[in-house]
């Protein structure tokens, strides 16, 4: 017989702040970008501005947070994959969402 | 923001005929025309302009909600409609669902914040399933302008 031992869950939480560099703010198509993104992980992740923190998984949420250029917003996620979806979802920050920083 | 600091009264739509995605958002800005917030003339851009934003990924957002959008230099400030289509229209939506409820934007290119705040406004009512529903079962523009009143009222001024 063999025996497995199902490793620990590892629940560990990492988060990162995040400045909305996109001239437009966080509009519809990234805000998609990024709840499409978070969907790939399985930690919870949540975005949390001055006042409200939200599900990063659901467009919707992050829609109600009428992020601006120029917010500050910390990434937060919780999990065993934590890290990399922090790393994953930071990043598409630094790129602007893959948008211009001035308007054209 | 509230609904009605942005939606046309006069040109809510409870039934849409159009079946396509192009023909959703020509019925809704036509009625944008008919109410008099955009020119007669603009109306072949601006459906241009929204299909090329629809081409660069579907605004519709799942739960059978599409949010078309455009920035347009016609417009001096925002100006938006709501539409219903009984059968729901394919949009190639996030999660794959026909939309029935359309909520069209048009806004002056200098006004990003106006636009988000929009945006925040309609996802943060539709996070309430039962206005999501009671929208999708309206009868005549009055039943729209009804709800988007009780929502105006019951929502947090920003």
């Amino acid at each position: 017989m063999e025996l497995y031992r199902k490793p620990a869950m590892i629940q560990e939480t990492i988060s990162c702040e995040v400045v909305v560099g996109m001239q437009q703010g966080l509009h519809a198509r990234p805000a998609d970008l990024l709840a499409r993104e978070a969907r790939k992980w399985r930690s919870r992740i949540e975005l949390v501005a001055k006042s409200q923190r939200v599900d990063g998984k659901s467009i919707l949420e992050v829609l109600t947070l009428a992020a601006e250029a120029g917010t500050r917003l910390v990434v937060e996620a919780t999990g065993p994959d934590a890290r990399e979806a922090v790393e994953a979802i930071g990043g598409l920050f630094e790129r602007n969402f893959n948008e211009q920083t001035s308007d054209g | 923001m509230k609904f009605s600091d942005f939606v046309a009264v006069d040109s809510l739509h409870s039934n849409v005929e159009a079946d396509t995605k192009e023909g959703v958002i020509r019925e809704m800005a036509q009625s944008l025309v008919d109410a008099g917030k955009i020119a007669a003339s603009e109306l072949e851009s601006i459906v241009k302009a929204i299909m090329k934003r629809e081409d660069l990924g579907s605004t519709g957002i799942g739960r059978g909600v599409a949010v078309p959008h455009t920035k347009h230099p016609s417009v001096h400030r925002l100006v938006g409609t709501v539409a219903v289509s009984h059968g729901g229209v394919n949009f190639e939506s996030l999660d794959g669902e026909p939309v029935q409820l359309f909520f069209l934007l048009v806004s002056p290119p200098d006004r990003p914040g106006d636009h988000l705040r929009a945006l925040e406004n309609i996802s943060r009512q539709l996070r309430d399933e039962s206005f999501c529903k009671l929208l999708k079962a309206a009868k005549s523009p009055a039943d729209i302008q009804h709800l988007l009143e009780e929502a105006d009222g019951h929502g947090v001024v920003s």
